[in-house]
């Protein structure tokens, strides 16, 4: 089977390591994501506040072009492009008058009925039922799972059961031995893009999410969306500003976690590209028990 | 020779708007059998009325056609209206006109045509009618009340006052209903329990009723005037007769940790217990779930302590028969609780309570004696914040609708607090305030201006817990739409009021229509708001729709009135529509054979085997089937299933079926 792969911006630039982890993990597993040929911005953050239509075609362009290539499922790690594409897919299979607009647009004719998957779904469908033999490591860690908004909502597009209150990402953590915690503020703003325009804004919202992790006891973040992973990482400078404390909890994207535990090196999973030292975590690693 | 009349009505512009009606009248007029055609603007109107009565004198009419609205409308004003000139009441037809053409139609020579074909087919029909005579039944003059709170208690005493025999079955230990946990009732304040429990009392000592709690509906059968119900009395495992309810047991009992439903789970009760110290009865049940005898086979501290020996282990359910005229389901609500709501913690967090176990706070006979204390530590609370519309009005969680009592009892909670802790703060956040009633904006007002409660126009995101206190996350949509938090010792959730768990199960062994959400369906929502769809069976309550206690009483007591209508004579009529087995002259008797298939497929049991016996000898000739028409609902099944067509409907024959087709097959002009 031909998964395709749609990696958006961030995961060829500001993420590299969390296409770089996601691979690996896929790989290990015998799961080789195809990229897709000639795929375009999704729109994400821009588009859909200028111009309704260019925020469905934009998308709607590589759902088309995907399935011109013969796709059936596309994996969308990024959160963003994630909600822009399933957006776009809502809209064309739900208003034929939008389907045939967007088709003329493209000069392409397309269903637009291609199955798209968020990380946690491929990784809930391909990784999940194979973990058991691929995993090889314990992580001694406590960690909050934290879901940001894009994964979650609208209703309407998202595949998580509780909207509010998540479980998905801490179902497919479940097998590393790491302690999934229990907090309050696994779907709170981070402040998404204002991390360029209002940068103040940012350190305050995602700043709460930082106390909130460590005050619930969580060692590490895990998070499946770039944007997400930016704020809570990048970003902690303004964010120690901001609250007057020194909080290094490392953030990692859930695909890093994963492949831990099933013993890729961590420089092939981008440990090191973080601005938040991950030491702690790669050291909390303990061989499981044969 | 039939002698017909066809009358079009306009229904003001409802019909004649889109329907050609005069065009409609004068096709009418040339169908074979037809002697007088016309149309009005009100049928149903006195005038209208009238002219049909002087139009069956007049022309001699044998049979009536009205062309107007859905049967279920004026069916019987028009039958009657055919009794009056003196034709037998059957032999008037109706052509739906409007909810099946005018309606659903737009303007057209085809929508016209559609009613001309409609009215031709009638007209076939009602050439086929015979006079058909209403079933007269004889009516059991005593009532079944399901469900024991106030709704249930009002309709039955209202029943029993009226001289009649009431029933009461009740599922939990004790009647009282959710009304027996409210603290003070808005808008005036006044103490639940001190209006309440003396309407309980004479519930039990009223000669003309019979109570059984710890009791539930088994199953029902039969029909308005005659149900036939069995009741399953669960084993309370004390005998009521010998029990005097001293309390020793309870005292004795070492199972003490077991969370109190009455006190919503905020103190414990033993497994031996009477819900509450003003229960009727008066007396224990022993929770077998938790009983130390019942898990483990040891203890028996009550049977050795009782003083007059009523506590018995070996008690098994018990399923009693009996027989009602009416029944009035008042089986009530249930409200979500806390853990449905993951943004305000799952239930997890024990300072977020909802609205009944504020009540229970609030109540002097509550666990805390009536002083609003937190949950988790016991401490007064300085700042409460009430969310109103906690799931209600809220699509996202399934449950679209107002929940109609939470603006008041919320503006009521916050004063009870205010007036107990005049320095305390309490907010409410909510999102419109409905307080239609009499003195209820008042009310609110009063809560508002004179108690100082702030109220906020807005949700609330989300609620965690930080150093002790609730931080509430929300928004105020008015004063530049600021996101605030507030550092709450305690929140209180004016959570949905939702139908009972069982409430479908139940409903369904009724035989009534219930909506999506469960709460039981009335006959017609403005005309009909007490009956159900099911002849017989009345609803008081909220198991119909979230109500207070004014409009659930007001509702009870029309329930009541509805149950005494039909107990005022000793029989009643029903529709003669009920399938029949035709029989002839001996020797052939009938052209059934007696294979009895209709008996199998019979839904409501109406069809018995008949053995029809030589009248001198007594030697059996044959075996045929006959029909009960008390039972029959003429729902036909009988009919589609007999093999030599031995069975008919009245009313609705094959014969009478057929000509319909053909009528409307063949275009006569």
């Amino acid at each position: 089977m031909k998964i395709g792969y749609y990696p958006g911006c961030s995961l060829e630039s500001s993420s590299k390591e969390y296409s770089k982890s996601l691979l690996a993990v896929a790989e290990k597993c015998g799961i080789i994501p195809e990229e897709i040929k000639g795929w375009s911005c999704c729109g994400a953050s821009a588009a859909h506040n200028l111009n309704h239509d260019l925020a469905i075609v934009l998308p709607a362009r590589t759902l088309a072009i995907a399935e011109e290539q013969g796709f059936t499922e596309i994996l969308v790690p990024c959160a963003a492009c994630y909600r822009r594409l399933a957006a776009a897919q809502y809209e064309v299979t739900t208003n034929e008058e939008t389907h045939k607009k967007v088709e003329s647009y493209l000069e392409l004719k397309f269903s637009g009925k291609i199955k798209i998957l968020s990380v946690i779904e491929f990784l809930q469908k391909y990784i999940s039922p194979v973990a058991d033999q691929y995993i090889v490591n314990n992580l001694n860690q406590k960690i909050a799972c934290y879901y940001g908004c894009l994964l979650a909502r609208p209703k309407e597009t998202s595949t998580l059961k509780r909207t509010e209150d998540p479980l998905e990402m801490e179902s497919v953590l479940e097998k590393t031995g790491a302690k999934l915690i229990n907090w309050a503020f696994k779907t709170e703003c981070c402040g998404a893009s204002l991390s360029v325009s209002s940068t103040a804004i940012v350190a305050k919202l995602s700043g709460k999410i930082i106390e909130n992790a460590v005050a619930s006891g969580a060692e590490s973040i895990v998070v499946a969306c770039p944007m997400c992973h930016m704020n809570l990482d990048m970003r902690r400078p303004e964010i120690k500003k901001q609250i007057k404390k020194d909080l290094d909890i490392p953030v990692l994207f859930i695909t890093q976690v994963l492949g831990l535990s099933m013993g890729i090196p961590a420089d092939k999973l981008g440990l090191n590209n973080h601005f938040v030292s991950t030491k702690k975590v790669i050291s909390s690693i303990v061989k499981k028990e044969a | 020779m039939a002698r017909i009349g066809v009358f079009i009505c306009h229904c003001g512009e409802n019909i004649s708007a889109t329907v050609n009606v005069t065009q409609v009248a004068e096709a009418a007029s040339k169908l074979p059998g037809v002697t007088y055609a016309t149309d009005y603007k009100y049928m149903c109107s006195d005038p209208g009325q009238t002219m049909i009565i002087e139009a069956i004198k007049e022309h001699k009419l044998t049979g009536i056609v009205v062309g107007s609205c859905s049967p279920r409308m004026h069916e019987a004003t028009f039958r009657k209206v055919a009794e009056k000139a003196g034709i037998n009441s059957y032999l008037c037809e109706i052509a739906n006109l409007r909810e099946q053409v005018s309606w659903v139609h737009p303007k057209s020579d085809a929508t016209t045509q559609k009613a001309i074909d409609i009215v031709r087919t009638l007209v076939q029909k009602v050439k086929q009618d015979s006079p058909l005579y209403p079933i007269k039944v004889p009516v059991t003059k005593t009532a079944l009340i399901i469900g024991g709170g106030i709704a249930g208690i009002q309709a039955a005493l209202d029943i029993a006052n009226a001289g009649h025999q009431v029933i009461i079955i009740e599922k939990s230990p004790s009647i009282g209903g959710h009304m027996s946990q409210l603290s003070e009732t808005f808008p005036t304040l006044d103490c639940s329990q001190c209006i309440l429990t003396p309407r309980m009392v004479e519930v039990a000592q009223h000669p003309n009723i019979t109570l059984h709690t710890f009791a539930e509906v088994e199953s029902i059968s039969g029909f308005v005037g005659n149900f036939d119900v069995n009741i399953k009395l669960k084993a309370r495992s004390v005998d009521l007769s010998k029990c005097t309810g001293c309390g020793t047991c309870w005292q004795k009992c070492p199972s003490k940790k077991i969370p109190d439903e009455f006190n919503e789970g905020l103190s414990d009760r033993t497994a031996i217990y009477t819900p509450f110290p003003q229960a009727v009865p008066n007396k224990p049940v022993i929770d077998r779930a938790n009983c130390i005898w019942f898990l483990k086979g040891k203890c028996g501290l009550c049977k050795k302590n009782c003083p007059t020996g009523a506590i018995d282990y070996e008690m098994q359910d018990e399923i009693i028969n009996i027989k009602v005229g009416a029944i009035v389901t008042a089986t009530g609500f249930d409200i979500k609780h806390t853990d449905f709501f993951p943004e305000y913690g799952y239930g997890q967090y024990r300072n977020v309570i909802d609205g009944l176990q504020f009540e229970r706070l609030a109540s002097a006979s509550g666990p805390t004696g009536g002083e609003i204390r937190r949950p988790s530590d016991g401490k007064i609370p300085e700042k409460i914040v009430f969310i109103a519309c906690a799931g209600s009005r809220d699509k996202a969680k399934g449950i679209e609708y107002c929940s109609k009592i939470c603006c008041m009892y919320t503006a009521k909670h916050a004063m009870l607090y205010k007036h107990k802790k005049p320095e305390g703060k309490a907010y409410v956040f909510y999102m419109d305030i409905r307080a239609a009633g009499k003195n209820y904006d008042e009310f609110v007002r009063r809560a508002i201006e004179k108690d100082e409660v702030l109220y906020i126009r807005g949700r609330v995101s989300r609620i965690y817990e930080k150093n002790d206190k609730l931080i509430v996350k929300g928004i105020d949509t008015l004063l530049n739409a600021q996101p605030i938090e507030i550092e709450a010792d305690m929140v209180v959730l004016a959570t949905a009021v939702v139908a009972n768990k069982d409430a479908e199960l139940l409903a369904q062994k009724m035989h009534i229509s219930y909506d999506k959400h469960h709460f039981f369906s009335e006959a017609h929502p403005k005309l009909r708001p007490v009956e159900t769809n099911t002849a017989g069976i009345m609803l008081a309550g909220a198991c119909q729709t979230a109500k207070d206690i004014p409009d659930t009483v007001s509702q009870a007591s029309a329930a009541a009135s509805k149950v005494l209508g039909l107990f005022s004579s000793d029989e009643m009529t029903r529709e003669p529509i009920v399938a029949v087995v035709n029989r002839m002259a001996p020797p052939q008797f009938t052209t059934c054979t007696g294979c009895l298939l209709c008996m199998e497929v019979c839904p409501y049991n109406a069809i018995e085997r008949e053995e029809i016996r030589d009248r001198r000898t007594g030697d059996l000739i044959k075996v045929a089937a006959k029909v009960n028409a008390g039972l029959c609902q003429g729902c036909g099944t009988c009919v589609a299933f007999c093999r030599n067509k031995s069975i008919d409907l009245q009313g609705f024959s094959n014969q009478q079926m057929l000509s319909e087709v053909i009528a409307l097959l063949n275009q006569p002009f």
